[in-house]
């Protein structure tokens, strides 16, 4: 039906006559989300598993973590958020150019978060001397936050992939439905940080 | 496929002009090499599906006859002691992964989109990726055996720290967890698109209560991978990250847990076990009505069990872990779940017992399967709830007890059932019939040798024979039934072979089969066989659970409603095609260098050595990426074939 979009694994010649209305490509979406569920629910449980059995002499989370810091890069993953909506409301409408707009601050809020981590990441590393090998709490937080960042990085290039691809004739409020889906992932991944942020880093100060 | 179907690009409307510009090669060829390796069609990527498996079939077979003959007679030196680990671990790995999991897609492929009355599934060319993915795992995970490192060894569930760095510093590990972890994206990708087209694709009238039991099951599978693969990835990811960053999950030296490791595996673990086995209640569910003359006995209590199978698929992981020490709270709720899971799945087996029951009974050869599955797989479940109860599966554990039962509920369950899958939809994939005679001395000698094989390990197991052992002293008293099986195993080889040299010779020689070959009940038979291209001239509509059945009945209604459908979809423009395309193999040939390089390529703690290792990894990522792109760039689009043209070749 609509144009290819700029992500993988996007057939859907039969969008117009799905049995339960949504289309193909957004139903493929929850069911791979409900599989990303179980992915970071597996990696926060053998965090949480091994902060509940620490290793004595380890170190102590609350003199490396910079909860300014990470509560401020947090927030701005928040507003992502709300600017992806914007894009999708903007799409739908088919205003072209207010979604460009808003994706490029999407992308560019997800990058600052991106680049937050990859400050602490360093910080932690070079200060704090914590590595991935060196302890076992080093090597789930690594894990389970880098495999985040990742996610995070997929979703800021498929962004700047719809980015560009919107430049492309014909580009209009048909291609909503892959907006909207990309905009899924990305408040799937802002949902995820936000269960990591409780449980990885505020957990520690209570 | 048809050299009288007329196709053409379709016309680019406004909408998609742009794609006009990408100047992609799309390709169109329909037979050769090429047509297969650039194949969207459900059907075709099936048959390859069946091939690979059934090719691995022989290869993990190959493996357990060596175990066998290892184990024929005391202190025997036909295999070292490592050859040996490595052949219980190719073998379980092989089988599972290789064998029944893909034998399982080819039957989702091919028959599940036929029965919901789709023209294919939901995203053709993610299809064929699930199948490159496939084969490429395969092929990482066989790859030891060509290399001086030598095939994994640390058995199919890889317990830390068996795995770790410092117990096995080979590559063979690392074989073994990039395979594990393709064959991941393999089966979840696959899932997903199952999932999206049975949701979305159904034909207009096929509610849910009404689907097919097999695509129900399908359904329920799909899920089920989807939610438990994941556990195994984390799992894999966490062992590969201690391998190659020295990080601490597993080691216990720096406050790792081994346990972890059974935990997060089993999590997965026991969910497949039910992936394997749900797909056969699925097709004996097709299998029994079908023979019997009479509708499923009690449907949506066969769909709910199913579904509560699934479910508490997810509870029990740690009956596979009663020995480690969990307490006795953990154990006796684990116990218990575990044997909740035998009522529904007991329920299952008095409903096909209750279709049968009054029916006309015809014993053809998928019946005779389907009879002996529940025979077997009956005996696998009672020693299923043996090990429920904690206290003897403390005994039973590790030894032959446990391999006893598990190859009654795969070979005697799942096995069987496809056996009696391939020999019902037979006709309809291949338009031929299998030799009856011969399946049939095929079969008896598969029953025979597979209980002469299995029966005596439960005697060998409660008399306290471990398994994963290369060998063992004379004088314990397990020499008889050890010889026993083993000459067992042999004739249930045999019977295998004689199976598939029947089944290929049906497909090239076989008597040809009418339309609707067993006269039975549901939709994907009132095709053509072998099935067009593009599946339903005209998309039917469904009145009944039984769709053909009802079609049979009322022919007259149905053909009105065809011939107003006929005129809308022609109206439409006609039955809209996918195109063929390169990039879900590219993709996979990148995937594939990309493992290599993490896999395969040396390295150490010295970071110069380090290049190759990165840079073959890099160079794959690249080529994977690259396929993505170009995939999604060149768009979802197809060709049109008209109705009317294609009704007349066919009639
Ligand atoms: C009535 C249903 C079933 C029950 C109550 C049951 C119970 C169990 C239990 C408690 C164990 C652990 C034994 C031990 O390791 O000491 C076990 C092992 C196993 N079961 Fe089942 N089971 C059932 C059905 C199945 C089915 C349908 C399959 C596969 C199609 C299956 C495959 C296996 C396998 C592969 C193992 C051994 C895993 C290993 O250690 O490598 N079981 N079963
Ligand atoms: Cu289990």
């Amino acid at each position: 039906m609509s144009s290819p979009a700029a992500t993988v694994a996007i057939d859907h010649h039969h969008d117009h006559t799905t049995s339960t209305g949504i289309p193909n490509k957004k139903l493929l979406l929850w069911a791979f989300l409900a599989s990303d569920c179980m992915f970071f629910g597996t990696l926060i449980s053998t965090h949480l598993i091994y902060r509940l059995h620490p290793v004595p002499g380890g170190p102590d989370p609350r003199h490396i973590f910079s909860i300014e810091l990470t509560s401020f890069s947090t927030f701005i993953l928040l507003m992502s958020s709300l600017m992806m909506a914007l894009a999708v409301n903007a799409i739908q409408k088919g205003n072209v150019r207010s979604m460009r707009a808003s994706l490029l601050t999407t992308a560019f809020f997800g990058a600052i978060f991106v680049g937050c981590q990859v400050y602490e990441f360093h910080h932690f590393v070079m200060e704090k001397h914590l590595t991935i090998s060196n302890s076992l709490f080093g090597s789930t937080f690594y894990t389970l936050t880098g495999t985040h960042g990742i996610h995070v990085s997929i979703g800021i290039l498929w962004l700047m992939s719809m980015y560009f691809f919107s430049f492309k004739k014909g580009f209009s409020e048909r291609n909503a439905v892959d907006v909207d889906s990309m905009g899924l992932y990305w408040h799937f991944v802002d949902i995820v940080w936000i269960v990591i942020f409780t449980a990885v880093y505020l957990l520690e100060f209570i | 496929m048809d050299a009288t179907v007329k196709s053409h690009f379709i016309g680019q409307d406004a909408g998609h002009a742009g794609t006009k510009g990408l100047v992609l090669w799309r390709p169109t060829a329909k037979t050769g090499l090429m047509s297969w390796l650039t194949t969207v069609d459900h059907k075709r990527i099936a048959l390859l599906y069946g091939l690979f498996a059934i090719f691995f079939l022989f290869v993990g077979g190959t493996e357990a006859l060596l175990i066998r003959l290892q184990l024929a007679v005391p202190n025997n030196t036909v295999l070292t002691a490592h050859q040996y680990n490595t052949m219980f671990t190719m073998h379980g790995t092989t089988m599972i992964f290789l064998a029944i999991m893909p034998l399982n897609s080819a039957f989702f492929n091919f028959i599940m989109p036929l029965q919901i009355g789709a023209r294919d599934v939901a995203f053709p060319r993610l299809n064929a990726f699930s199948l490159w993915t496939f084969v490429a795992g395969a092929i990482i995970l066989n790859l030891g055996w060509f290399m001086k490192d030598g095939a994994p060894d640390a058995g199919w569930f890889g317990y830390a720290p068996l795995t770790s760095k410092m117990y096995n510093p080979d590559h063979s590990i690392d074989m073994w967890v990039m395979g594990l972890q393709i064959l991941g994206i393999s089966s979840v990708a696959g899932s997903l698109n199952f999932i999206v087209t049975i949701i979305n694709l159904r034909a207009p009238g096929m509610t849910m209560m009404r689907l097919p039991v097999f695509t129900w099951m399908t359904l329920i599978t799909s899920f089920l991978i989807v939610l438990a693969f994941p556990a195994i990835t984390i799992a894999l990811v966490e062992l590969m990250m201690d391998r190659l960053f020295a990080t601490n999950f597993f080691e216990a030296s720096n406050g790792g847990m081994p346990i972890l490791w059974q935990h997060l595996f089993w999590v997965f673990g026991h969910p497949e076990v039910y992936i394997l086995i749900l797909p056969a209640f699925g097709m004996i569910s097709e299998i029994m009505p079908t023979f019997s003359r009479k509708p499923l006995f009690g449907y949506p209590v066969v769909v709910f069990s199913g579904a509560a199978i699934g479910f508490l698929g997810f509870t029990v992981w740690s009956h596979h872990m009663f020995t480690t020490g969990m307490g006795t709270v953990a154990t006796a709720a684990f116990a218990l779940a575990t044997m909740a899971i035998a009522v529904p799945t007991g329920v299952k087996i008095f409903n096909w017992i209750g279709t049968m029951w009054g029916g006309h009974i015809r014993m053809r050869l998928p019946m005779l399967f389907a009879l002996g599955f529940i025979w077997m797989f009956m005996i696998g479940g009672f020693s299923g709830v043996m090990h429920a109860a904690a206290p003897a599966d403390a005994q039973q554990q590790d030894s032959y007890f446990v391999i006893a039962h598990f190859h009654y509920v795969l070979i005697g369950g799942s096995l069987f059932a496809m056996l009696g899958g391939l020999c019902y939809w037979f006709p309809l994939v291949f338009g031929r019939q299998m030799s009856e005679r011969w399946g049939r001395i095929a079969f008896w000698i598969i029953f025979a040798g597979f209980n002469v094989t299995f029966f005596p390990m439960h005697f060998l197991g409660l008399n306290g024979m471990p398994r994963r052992t290369f060998t063992y002293d004379g004088n314990l008293g397990w020499n008889t039934p050890n010889l026993i099986s083993s000459c067992g195993a042999f004739f249930l080889g045999l019977g295998i072979a004689i199976f598939f040299i029947t089944f290929v010779y049906g497909m090239l020689k076989g008597a040809k089969a009418p339309r609707d070959a067993w006269d039975a009940r549901t939709l994907e038979w009132s095709l053509p066989n072998p099935v067009p291209e593009y599946n339903y001239a005209v998309i039917p509509t469904v009145h009944a659970r039984d769709a053909l059945w009802y079609q049979k009945h009322h022919a007259d209604e149905i053909r009105q409603e065809e011939e107003a459908h006929a005129k809308e979809e022609d109206a439409h423009g006609g039955i809209h095609m996918p195109f063929q395309s390169f990039y879900p193999f590219v993709a996979t040939v990148g995937i594939f260098i990309a493992s290599w390089g993490i896999a395969v390529t040396d390295h150490s703690s010295n970071p110069a050595f380090w290049t190759p290792k990165v840079t073959v990894t890099i160079v794959g990522g690249a080529i994977m990426l690259l396929g993505f792109y170009l995939w999604s760039l060149e768009g979802a689009d197809g060709y049109h074939i008209h109705v009317k043209e294609e009704k007349k070749s066919h009639s």
